[in-house]
């Protein structure tokens, strides 16, 4: 076995500001990797940078396809690129506003990935979208409805279906449960972690929410002011943080 | 190699940035060897660090110094310096543990949740389950609770879905933290049992058992944790 | 040849018919490609075929047989106008026959009768970007053309199936040209489209407004996109032409009083009287 992604020596500075100072991470699949920081420590910006959006100035990043061949991210034509966004990668973003057409109904949302990957039968993809739909915990019966009628609960459920149904391996998801109430991010975190195992994905998972991180992720990073400052097993970090500035994040969380 | 779980020198202290880098040792030098089918309790007055010692044990703490050396997949790794994919292979197949508290995952059905360890070793769901419901049954967690997150449970109740978890997957190493904390004399007698038969196949086990009869009942032998002197030293 | 004075031959100047050809030639290299180009002021507004006319115009000679139709008619003001256009400013001859004619420049229709070798059928086209409703940023566009990425069109059919049970879409049905580019076919009647697919005559687009010229070479493959499950339907009335009788052609509704009656009768002018002559001549 090898990582699915493997980065190295990640640098980028925006003028003055020091986004990513040599970061190095490797998501291997099955495994759910949890970046953790307060905003500005870089923690996006090495999403976007993980993802392909956003090439660093330094270091390069390596992509494992399922054949086996290994590809350098930023060497990639952007139709290959592209593809594997579509394919065997998914983006979730934290404002579903940003991964679903909101003019466009949730079955038309969730089929859009499978006619991008080549389905042409109407029904099928109808079927699809439907099995989706119930597996998100939204009712099958409102797969015509535009998605802009829906809470955000449901919207970002229905962001989840629409990223997983061409079964990707690599998921990343830029603070999910964000901009929730309590009561639905508690909801959307447990579909998500039953997700995660039921299909084995790999998640790099961006988030603020300590408590996120640890249902959620075997292992977490830990980033601050553009470096890895600590990183290593979930309940270990989080038990047992070595790191000054982890110490400090793990004792400002109520019962993490 | 007679041992499942041996500890080599094994040092734990906690350096406390917050707190002006202070470092406040826990552990020093302990050496634990426990041979499989040996229930070992540890003892120690309150504070000793038995509990720890535990989470060293399961990589849950990290070790400052020494090792803590297992058996895993014929092979014998290092806890202690295993990365965490390794750790959480260890914990999959070889290494499991009951702690005081069960965390409770939300909405998830307390089946489910004691089955989970057995889907991750590679057992069918249909087999998972029955054996999750077999040993909740015994631990007199009648079946209608079966399908019922435990986040409503009472503390015993959920000790119970936490042993089940616990004892349901077999590994080969087990540690044990307060198991009997919570339970009535009948469920302690269930989990006695249950250790009992851990030990004949061959499990080894190390506790922190409050419960001096139980204690008594279960463990092979003792092993003292020295209380050390845990006033914080500035280096 | 007699054009009017001061006029350069077919009115553009032959430095503005070049680059036009220039773009002709990419487009017929690249089936269904948009090739940008530079559109020139015309004496008619955008909307009235500037597009079409500039093709016309660059590549109309002295010998060619001119024959325009808007909505498959002759005697239309617009196609009226446009073929009064190039008498004046080419001297060419002009025709009402389809059979007759050398370039047929159009608006939405393709004639009824079936072109031929060495045609040329111009379209005048208002939108060439087929995606424009559904993706509004055209640099996106042309990057999804380049990817060869059409599942955006996919979803706007899926919708129309969901809401009404069929592709809602009657005319300007998008097509894939040559496996490879997505392409609009201007605003004909879906009921044309089959019409596009390997036809013998060269097919010339032109967007004055949005500066775009596409092509289809002859003997192209030309597929209108569907579902497995729901195929590319052509629509057409339900009905006969009042005149000539056809049942095939494609056919315009008139209302014919204020109390509900109506009529159908062809589209297609040349086609209705040239079959109502002959069934004349037959009785």
């Amino acid at each position: 076995m090898s990582p699915l992604l493997a980065a190295q020596g990640l640098g980028l500075r925006f003028g003055t500001v020091i986004a990513l100072d040599d970061v190095a991470v490797e998501i291997w699949p099955g495994e759910v990797v949890a970046i953790v920081g307060e905003s500005g420590s870089g923690k996006t910006t090495l999403l976007r940078v993980l993802s392909g959006m956003m090439p660093p100035q330094a270091g390069r990043v390596l992509y494992r396809d399922p054949e086996g061949g290994q590809h350098s991210l930023f060497d990639m034509p952007e139709i290959a690129l592209r593809r594997l966004h579509r394919s065997d990668w998914g983006f979730v973003y934290q404002n579903p506003r940003d991964g679903l057409r909101l003019g466009i109904s949730a079955g038309g949302n969730i089929g859009e990935r499978l006619m991008a990957a080549g389905h042409r039968n109407y029904g099928h993809i109808r079927a699809i979208a439907a099995e989706w739909l119930a597996r998100v915990e939204i009712d099958p019966g409102r797969i015509d409805t535009l998605p802009r009628n829906f809470s955000g609960g449901m919207q970002q459920r229905l962001q989840i279906a629409r990223t997983l149904v061409t079964s990707p391996r690599l998921v990343f998801m830029d603070e999910p449960t964000g901009g929730l109430d309590v009561s639905v991010q508690a909801r959307l975190l447990d579909m998500i972690r039953g997700l995660v195992a039921e299909l084995d994905l790999a998640v790099l998972l961006v988030t603020h929410d300590i408590s996120a991180a640890r249902l959620l992720a075997h292992r977490i990073v830990v980033m601050q002011q553009g470096r890895v400052v600590e990183a290593g097993l979930t309940d270990r970090v989080l038990d047992d943080p070595q790191h000054p500035y982890t110490q400090l994040l793990t004792t400002s969380v109520l019962s993490a | 190699m007679t041992w499942a779980l041996r500890t080599e020198h094994l040092d734990k202290s906690f350096v406390m940035h917050l707190q002006g880098g202070a470092r406040m040792p826990v552990l020093a030098a302990v050496e634990l060897e426990v041979r499989p089918g040996e229930c070992v309790a540890l003892a120690g007055v309150s504070g000793a660090g038995k509990s720890t010692l535990l989470r060293c044990l399961y990589g849950n703490y990290g070790a400052s110094g020494g090792r803590i050396l297992l058996r895993h997949a014929d092979d014998t790794v290092d806890l202690a310096t295993a990365d965490a994919r390794l750790v959480r292979a260890i914990r999959r197949r070889t290494l499991g543990y009951v702690s005081q508290f069960l965390r409770v995952i939300p909405r998830v059905p307390t089946l489910d949740i004691v089955a989970e360890p057995m889907r991750a070793m590679g057992l069918g769901a249909d087999a998972a389950r029955q054996r999750a419901a077999a040993l909740l049954l015994r631990l007199n967690m009648p079946a209608h609770l079966h399908s019922l997150p435990p986040a409503t449970f009472s503390g015993g109740e959920q000790q119970r879905v936490n042993l089940a978890r616990g004892f349901a997957p077999e590994f080969p190493v087990l540690l044990l933290d307060e198991p009997t904390a919570s339970l009535d004399a009948a469920n302690r007698d269930v989990v006695v049992a249950l250790i009992g038969e851990a030990k004949r196949r061959g499990t080894a086990i190390v506790g922190v058992f409050h419960d001096t009869e139980v204690r008594d009942r279960v463990a092979d032998r003792l092993f003292a944790v020295a209380a050390m002197d845990r006033t914080p030293c500035v280096t | 040849m007699t054009t009017a004075a001061g006029y350069n031959f077919g009115y553009l100047d032959e430095n503005s018919k070049r680059m036009i050809r220039r773009a002709l030639l990419k487009a017929v290299a690249v089936p269904g490609y948009q090739v940008p180009f530079g559109s020139r002021e015309m004496p008619l507004p955008y909307g009235w075929g500037t597009g079409g006319i500039q093709v016309t115009a660059s590549i109309i000679g002295p010998d060619d047989v001119l024959k325009v139709i808007d909505q498959g008619a002759d005697d239309t003001t617009n196609a009226v106008s446009i073929r009064r256009f190039f008498a004046k400013v080419a001297g060419v001859a002009t025709t009402e026959r389809t059979a007759e004619a050398s370039i047929i420049q159009t608006r939405h229709r393709v004639p009824e009768a079936p072109l031929r070798e060495g045609q040329i059928l111009v379209y005048q086209v208002p939108m060439p970007e087929p995606m424009f409703r559904l993706e509004p940023r055209l640099a996106e566009t042309r990057k999804l053309h380049a990817l060869a990425d059409y599942s955006i069109m996919h979803i706007k059919f899926y919708e129309d199936i969901a809401r009404t049970g069929h592709i809602a879409t009657s005319y300007n049905y998008p097509v894939m040209v040559d496996d490879r580019y997505l392409m609009s076919p201007s605003p004909i009647p879906s009921f044309d489209n089959p019409k596009l697919h390997r036809m013998p005559a060269l097919q010339l687009f032109g967007a004055g407004r949005e500066k775009r010229i596409y092509a289809v070479p002859p003997y192209t493959k030309v597929r209108s996109l569907d579902f497995e499950d729901h195929p590319f339907q052509p629509i057409r009335a339900d009905g006969t032409c009042a005149l000539c009788g056809s049942r095939e052609s494609y056919l315009d509704e008139i209302v014919t009083d204020d109390r509900g009656g109506r009529m159908f009768i062809c589209s297609d002018t040349d086609y209705c009287g040239t079959r109502a002559a002959g069934q004349e001549a037959a009785e």
